[in-house]
């Protein structure tokens, strides 16, 4: 087995590879403005440094959000050109799902939140009663309208971070990283669980707005 | 010819994932999904609507136009995609999954120009293009006089609108008019059976001081609306056929007339139409006639051609090959307003001096 990792639903951009034990390379860059420039050069390095090239791959993961627009579907369509090109399947997993378990890996038990930035001054957030297992769907919005049923909970990840009034006790990883991303799609697969069907989790509707009856022009 | 360089195009800048394949100047794929009846109802294209179709769209549209051209993909010279200019969102899904493929199959990557790529594909249905050629772009997006000395890497603007698209004053009449959109084709339709003489709207930037090459349609727009309203007040029947056909003569005079005017300034025996609103057919008659008159000869292609398509994409793309142009690098970036005179987007070459160059351009801002 050989997985291919990739998340671009937040400001990171970040790839891994994973051989069904352990990853095996890994980059990962904070920049929300430019996914789309460092993401396959990301790809080519994660490679170069494993030693391998695209080919050898056995099955591609992408994190589906929830996340900002723009920048998630770069992942999305990089993942499902790579399937289509090399007839590999594509798994989806959500996003905050690889951040809960990166959190697991740093040692936190649970239970616990994640919280991303969603912009707008909301952030998209689940609750999770240990590191692999989400309680309900996750969510956008803003973090007063759910600091109750947060109380007293740690909340990981950086929408966590932007929000320290709500979210007073904030956690580690603050990004999400394709190599935890990938240990878990691994552990699942391994395991004989479905994953997600690699389609975005926007959580929003998109904005669109119908225009008003045409202007009038004459002068009154 | 068997050594003419395969090439697939992919074009998201705007509502149309297209997918083209062409080997040379023969085209062999146009896949086209489009999301243009999503948008209807908003009576304009809904950039996050076309981006989300866009990514839905994409591998289906690119295993299509590949099962279309009976290739493997594995034979391809190399890969081209429109990196600009556009809808930002938009363009990044198609430079995204061209950045993907080329990489994945080890073929070269082009980033190329929307608006050249208008103009290349006339190859496809007209053979080589002739050098120069004098291009008028006409579409929802753009309206521009363009003279194309090299199309891969000389592409120069002469004129452009200073408000509206051509497209977009359609689109609005129409919209005044309660004709739904898009508005080109019901208009041209109904003006079909309208009198293009029975109420005289003005030809916008057409004085003798006026800039010869530039158009305005935004002070044609208002007039016309002005009209139709007057009527309404008046309690009278709007005569739409006569409005839609004396509105679309308006637009049309200028477009040829400037057209003509650049060929005959620039000496230039050829004039291209492409765009969205090349499919006009009254555009169409009238070019013919007075390109006929100056002894120009018109380069139309069919109307399939004419709108937004991969075909054109792969056409420029295949033309970058062919000319030895250099391939973009893994870098690329979508460039929402990217300039005409940009024809492709080479990678950086790292080379000491150019990084400074760049650097210049606020790389860390
Ligand atoms: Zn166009």
């Amino acid at each position: 087995m050989l997985l291919l990792a990739v998340d671009t639903a937040t400001p990171a951009v970040t790839v891994a590879l994973h051989d069904g034990n352990s990853v095996v390379a890994e980059s990962g860059q904070v920049d929300a403005r430019r996914h789309g420039e460092l993401l396959l050069p990301a790809v080519d390095r994660v490679l170069a440094e494993a030693g391998v090239k695209l080919d050898a791959v056995t099955g591609v993961v992408v994190g589906v959000g929830p996340g900002p627009y723009t920048g998630l579907r770069v992942g999305l369509v990089t993942a499902a050109t790579f399937g289509s090109v090399l007839s590999v399947p594509v798994h989806g997993l959500c996003t905050l799902d690889g951040l809960a378990y990166a959190a697991g890996q740093g040692g936190l038990e649970g239970p616990f939140a994640v919280a991303t930035d969603a912009r707008r001054k909301e952030v998209y957030w689940a609750r999770y009663e240990d590191p692999r297992t989400r309680v309900g769907e996750p969510a956008v919005d803003r973090p007063a309208d759910i600091v109750e049923q947060l109380a007293g909970l740690p909340v990981v990840g950086a929408g966590a971070a932007l929000y320290p009034d709500a979210f007073p006790d904030a956690r580690g990883p603050e990004h999400v990283s394709a190599g935890a991303l990938a240990a878990l799609a691994a552990e699942r697969l391994a395991a004989g669980a479905e994953l997600l069907p690699p389609q975005p989790l926007y959580l929003r509707r998109p904005d669109a707005q119908v225009p008003k009856n045409y202007k009038v022009v004459t002068p009154k | 010819m068997a050594d003419e360089p395969l090439v697939l195009g992919i074009e998201t800048s705007c509502d149309e994932t297209g997918v083209g394949i062409v080997r040379g100047t023969t085209l062999l794929a146009d896949a086209v999904a489009s999301s243009v009846d999503t948008h209807a109802r908003f009576g304009g294209v809904v950039p996050e609507i076309a981006s989300r179709a866009h990514l839905e769209s994409m591998v289906p549209t690119i295993e299509r136009a590949l099962k279309e051209a009976g290739i493997s993909a594995r034979d391809l010279d190399g890969i081209a995609v429109t990196a600009g200019p556009g809808l930002a969102g938009a363009l990044l899904v198609g430079v995204s999954a061209a950045k993907a493929y080329a990489y994945a199959l080890n073929k070269p990557l082009y980033g190329v120009n929307h608006l050249a790529s208008h103009i290349c594909v006339d190859q496809l249905e007209h053979g080589p293009l002739p050098e120069p050629t004098m291009a008028l772009l006409v579409s929802g997006g753009h309206s521009s006089l363009l003279l194309a000395p090299d199309i891969t890497n000389d592409v120069r603007p002469l004129g452009a609108t200073i408000d509206d698209a051509a497209g977009e004053a359609f689109d609005k009449i129409a919209r005044v008019l309660n004709l739904g959109f898009p508005g080109g084709p019901v208009i041209d339709r109904l003006a079909k059976e309208g009198d293009p003489k029975a109420i005289a709207f003005p030809r916008g930037l057409s004085g003798s001081r006026d800039p010869a090459y530039d158009f305005s349609f935004s002070g044609l727009k208002t007039s016309v609306a002005r009209w139709i309203e007057a009527k309404r007040a008046a309690g009278e029947e709007v005569p739409v056929r006569d409005v839609a056909a004396s509105f679309q003569e308006a637009v049309v005079d200028v477009l040829t007339r400037k057209a003509v005017r650049a060929c005959k300034d620039e000496g230039v025996d050829h004039l291209m139409i492409g765009g969205g609103v090349a499919a006009n057919s009254r555009l169409r008659a009238l070019a013919e006639e007075r390109c006929e008159r100056a002894g120009i000869r018109l380069r139309v292609p069919r109307p399939g051609l004419c709108t937004d398509n991969g075909a054109m994409v792969a056409a420029l793309g295949a033309e970058m090959v062919a000319r030895n142009r250099s391939a973009s690098d893994l870098e690329l970036s979508a460039d929402s307003s990217l300039p005409v005179t940009d024809t492709h987007v080479p990678g950086s070459v790292h080379d000491h001096d150019h990084v400074h160059e760049i650097s210049k351009d606020n790389l860390y801002s």
